[in-house]
Order: structure tokens, then sequence, then C-alpha cells
């Protein structure tokens, strides 16, 4: 009978203990929550989900004061990837958070236009434009991300997306020398 | 421990009837195309005009980025043209210069330089300007690969010469009568990348390659030959590292992450011309084979010969010839014309006749019997990878190491279904590697919008800090 209650309050306190242990990442694995589903998402940094970065959108998520369907960049992909995460139903990017084009996009400065105001320098979220004041801006393609902030503060009007510079269109190659 | 291949097929040789002749040059046409893309990375950019005269073995491109080679004209005569043209290893034409031949052969003035004299800097940067690539097939420059051994200690240079194609057979033809230029080539090498140790591979059908290279090493044992069971694709880079050394690369690595060099014997012969006879690549050793050209032969070929120009030289077609493969039947790629130039990658044209080819019936359905896995060279399970491809599930496929196919064509080649799997494989490359390349530039771009958000946070700080300092400043003057 003592046995009995002894093996019975043991597995009691077993059992308590691996719910504690369960549950304890989730009351304080916020931060680690946090880089979990920044790392699904783009980091194109475009503050289309409203919010001022992909780590503060995956801030608010954590927080569950953001959906999981507000990131067009990342589109269906990314959706259902962080609602996996959460264990939470798939939901479709809201449009109301806007559309992406069909195509990788960059931003591209007419240098002719440009009147060197480092406006759009100050609003790229990733320093990918280069120039000094009153001297001709320039967007650097490979570390455009097309979050399209660049675009509003430009005085003149002279920025412009376009589809993204095209890597080789080679025919794969053959990776080994398997003579 | 008696390292050897994982997985593989024993394949029938056909390389006895291209080896019956010896090696012998082919003619020079009126008309030499040179792509500017032969070799993998950045196209070359020409530095001769249309019109100018140039000179055998003079300079005509240079390299552009940090994975490019230079170009040098094959023979002396005019440019006559800068124009795109139809090339063997891709779809759409590349950009070419077009050379004119005088016939003269009039050379560019080159000297010979003296290796022994140099140090590691000076040879890669010759090795660069010597137009040199990796002459197994890959056409990766020579230089840079050199250079990224830097990274680790203790290098050893493997160089290969197992040719493991069933229908390939231009290494073991130079083995047999350059094998002096081998040596010195694997010298050069060697001391490029200031390895103390050098091995040659080869596999243990060749034994007349052997003799010439243990006679051409005349009892000096500065340089290994290891012989290795012909199993195909025993003549892959991480393969015959394993087989030769029992050491693997880490997938996603390379050989020099684990201080290993692997160079083509074929490339370590060009070196050697470049530095003793200030030859630069010009020119390569091919195999012209199979049942649908007469004379199966291995020729010494300028680059930019018309591939017609080359069978032409082996008596022409025969009457079954039915398809053109360049490289070898595992991993070759079809042709659409013989007018298409020879390049620094064509190691093996096969006229190939009906009776060549490995007749390939409907693909039928997966029955998963797990044949495949047996032979993969680099340990996958092509029956899964093919489950995923079609489903086009990117990180399943990542998961299940994808990128470590080496497209040997093993898995093919015994598949009961007739499934195309490395032709499969090949097209799923496409969307993975870009998945790959956006996970690259996703981490790029958020280190750079982190790195932002720290400066912006210091210079907020550091004008608060001025601001305080300034206002103590104006308090304690009024006081």
């Amino acid at each position: 009978m003592v046995v009995a209650l002894l093996i019975t309050a043991a597995l009691a306190a077993a059992s308590l203990g691996a719910i504690l242990l369960w549950l304890q990442p989730r009351q304080t694995g916020e931060a680690a929550l946090v880089e979990r589903l920044n790392d699904l998402l783009p980091q194109t940094q475009c503050r289309r989900c409203t919010f001022d970065g992909c780590r503060p959108y995956a801030t608010a998520i954590a927080r569950g004061e953001a959906g999981t369907n507000q990131c067009p960049p990342g589109g269906e992909a990314t959706a259902v990837a962080l609602a996996h995460l959460l264990r939470r139903e798939p939901r479709s990017v809201d449009p109301q958070f806007g559309v992406m084009p069909a195509y990788p996009a960059v931003a591209v400065i007419d240098e002719a236009t440009c009147i060197g105001c480092t406006k759009c320098i100050q609003a790229c979220p990733v320093d990918a434009i280069v120039g000094g004041s009153k001297f001709m801006h320039t967007v650097i393609a490979a570390d455009c991300t097309g979050c399209e902030l660049c675009i509003p503060p430009c005085p003149v009007d002279c920025i412009d997306m376009q589809p993204a510079p095209a890597g080789m269109q080679r025919l794969p190659p053959p990776v080994a020398t398997a003579g | 421990m008696t390292p050897r291949v994982r997985g593989g097929l024993r394949l029938d040789a056909n390389k006895a009837r291209s080896t019956r002749s010896p090696l012998r040059s082919a003619s020079v046409p009126a008309e030499l195309i040179l792509p500017l893309d032969q070799h993998a990375g950045a196209p070359a950019r020409p530095i001769v005009q249309p019109g100018e005269a140039v000179l055998l073995g003079q300079p005509i491109a240079e390299p552009h980025g940090d994975i490019s080679a230079w170009l040098h004209s094959p023979v002396s005569g005019r440019v006559a043209a800068i124009e795109p043209r139809e090339v063997p290893y891709r779809v759409d034409p590349a950009q070419s210069i077009v050379i004119a031949n005088d016939g003269r052969d009039a050379r560019f003035a080159q000297p010979a330089v003296d290796y022994r004299a140099m140090s590691e800097g000076e040879l890669r940067a010759h090795i660069a300007r010597g137009g040199i690539v990796g002459l197994g097939g890959a056409t990766f420059p020579t230089e840079p690969k050199l250079s990224r051994s830097n990274v680790a200690s203790d290098r050893h240079l493997l160089l290969n010469g197992a040719e493991c194609e069933p229908w390939i057979s231009c290494d073991d033809m130079l083995m047999r009568e350059r094998a002096g230029d081998v040596i010195l080539g694997a010298r050069i090498l060697r001391q490029a990348i200031g390895a103390t140790k050098c091995t040659i591979a080869i596999e243990d059908d060749i034994p007349l390659a052997a003799a010439a290279l243990r006679a051409a090493l005349d009892y000096q044992d500065d340089i290994a030959i290891s012989v290795q069971h012909d199993i195909y694709p025993a003549g892959g880079e991480r393969q015959l590292i394993l087989a030769v050394m029992g050491r693997e690369v880490p997938s996603g690595g390379l050989p020099a992450d684990i201080g290993i060099v692997v160079q083509n014997v074929g490339t370590a012969a060009a070196v050697a011309r470049w530095f003793r006879d200030g030859e630069p690549l010009i020119s390569r050793i091919v195999t012209i084979t199979g049942s649908g050209v007469r004379e199966a032969t291995n020729l010494e070929a300028r680059l930019g010969t018309p591939i017609a120009a080359l069978i032409a030289d082996c008596g022409g077609y025969a009457q079954e010839a039915q398809q053109l493969i360049m490289g070898g039947s595992m991993m070759g790629l079809g042709l659409t014309s013989d007018s298409l130039p020879l390049v620094k990658a064509t190691n093996c044209v096969i006229v190939a006749a009906n009776a060549d080819l490995q007749p390939r019936g409907v693909e039928m359905p997966c029955i998963r019997c797990g044949d495949c896995a047996e032979v993969c060279p680099a340990s996958l399970l092509p029956q899964q990878l093919h489950w995923h491809a079609r489903d086009q599930n990117l990180g399943a496929l990542l998961q299940l190491g994808l990128m470590d196919c080496i497209e040997c064509g093993c898995c093919d080649y015994v598949c009961p279904s007739q499934i195309p799997l490395t032709q499969q494989f090949r097209i799923a490359k496409i969307p993975v590697s870009s998945e790959l390349q956006a996970r690259s530039d996703a981490s790029a771009a958020r280190a750079r919008y982190e790195a932002r958000n720290e400066r912006l946070l210091r210079i907020e700080q550091e004008q608060r800090e001025r601001l305080e300092a300034k206002r103590r400043q104006l308090t304690g003057r009024k006081q």
C-alpha cells in the first residue's frame, strides 16, 4: 500500500515536472520564438506588414498582435511556414498589405534627374543606396531588396522599380569532373 | 582500411577503339570560333577589335570578375567578327570571337619561364595568364581554384587521371604520350599551392599510361601514383578523394577545406606547356569515337575548330551515325549540329550509332526498389529526391542533399522504371539554387538592416550626449 502510494506520488511529481518543463520555454521563450519567426521572413524590411521591419513584425506575431498573413514579399510559402510554426490554420496573404510584382524587382535611380538630396539614402532600410549630398546617388542592385521605401521620399520622383538584373541563363554545368 | 568508391557502376569500357592509333594533330580550319564564356564563371572581355591582326598565342580576351579566364588566339590571322555564335554547352548563342586563319601560325612572343625561381603568388598569376582552366570537363579556371587552397595547411595536390566515363580516352593517351608534361605540370602546380605531397590517381585499366608515368618519374619519389579500381564515377572529384585518401569532402564544402586540390592531368600538361614552351591554352586533346565515325582516335585540336572538321579528320561519318554527344555517354550533352566549335571543355565527341546507346523505354512509376540508392556515389536517396522533385518541395530537396548530386547518371542507368532521374535533378537544382540564393540574400539583408539600426541608435546616443555636454557647459558659464 505504502509502496503503491509512493509510486503514485513519484509519477505525479515526474509528470508535473514534465509539464513544467514543457511550459517553461513557452513562458520565457518569446525571444527564441521571435528569432524562429524572423528566420522565416524574407528580410525585405519593406514594412508592408505595417511594422518597422521583419523583426518587429516577428515580434508582433509572437505577441499575438499580428496575423501570419501580412507579408506580401514572402508570399504564400511564408504565410504557410509562419502558421505552421505557430500550429495555426494557414491563411492566404491579405492583399490589403500590398501585391508584389510577378518578377523580382529592384529600385533604379534615374541618375540624370537625381539632385543628390540623400532622402532615399536615409529611407533605405538595408543601406543599398550610395551617394553624397548634392552628388548623384545610385542603388547597389545586388543589395536592393525591392522594398520600395525609397520611392515616396524622392522629391523629383526619379526612382523606378525595374526587373532585377538576371543571373547568367546557363545550362547548369556538370558539377564534377568525372572524366 | 581499403578506401573505395561508394556505389558506382562497372560499365563496359569502350575506350580501346579510340586508343588503337597514336595521338595526332587535327587539321586547322580556315575559321575558328572562340566563345567568351567557355569557362565556368564570368565571360571574358574581348581586348581585340574586329579586323585586327592577331598572332598565335596572343591574348584576345581578358578575365572579368573573380572567376574568369584569359582567352588566346589559337592561330595567326585576323579577327573576322565578335558576335553571338551557337555553342555546344548552352542553348542560346554565346558572344564569340571569330578568327580568320592566315595559315602561317606566326607566334606571339612569349618567353618560357623557370618555375623553380618563382613564388606561389607569381606562379598562380602566371597560370592565370595562360588561360588555363580545368580540362576534365567542368572548365573551372585553375588560378582561383589554386588560390582557394590557401585556407588549409598541409596541402595535398591530387592529379585526376581516373577517366571513368566509358568512351573517353584523351587523358589515357595524354599520359601515354606526354607523361613528361604531366609530371612537370604536377611539380609546377604543387609549388603553386605550397603543397608537400602530390599523388596522380589513375584507374587500373590503363597499364600503358601507368608505365609511361613511372618512366617519366625516373625513380624520383616526390610524386606518388595511386591505381584505383575501374568503377564509374571514380573520377568524380569527391569520389576520387574518398577512394585515394579515404577522406570525405563535407557537404556544401570544397576539397580545399580539407587541404586537397584536385586538378585534371590534362590541366597539368597544359600548365607545363605554358611554362616550358610559352604556349597558352590554345589546343586540347579530344577523343573522337563511337560507331558512327570511321576511325575513332584521339586528336590534338585547336580550340574553335568545328566538330565537323574533327570528324572529317577521322575519316568522316559512318552510315550508322545517329547522334552527336559532347563529353561521355553518362554525363555528356547532346549536340544539335556538327558546326559547333571545340571548346576548352570538349574532352570527347561521341558519334553514336543506335547500337551505342542504351535504349530508353517508356517511363514507368517508381516502384521504390532502392537500386538507385545502392549505386549513388554521393550516398543520396534518388527515389526520395524523385518524389520531392515532382512535388517541387524545395525544403525537402535541400534537406536530402540535392545539391550534392554530381549528376553522374548512375541512378538513371539502373532504374527499372526508366525514370530520367538525373535530368529531373538537373532541372530541380535550378529552383533549389535560387532558393539557396534567396536565403543567403535574406541573411545579408538582415545583417545590413541590423547594422543600420545599430548605427542609427549609436548616432542618436552620441547626439544626446553632445547636447547634454553643451547644456552642462552653458549652465556652467552662467554660474
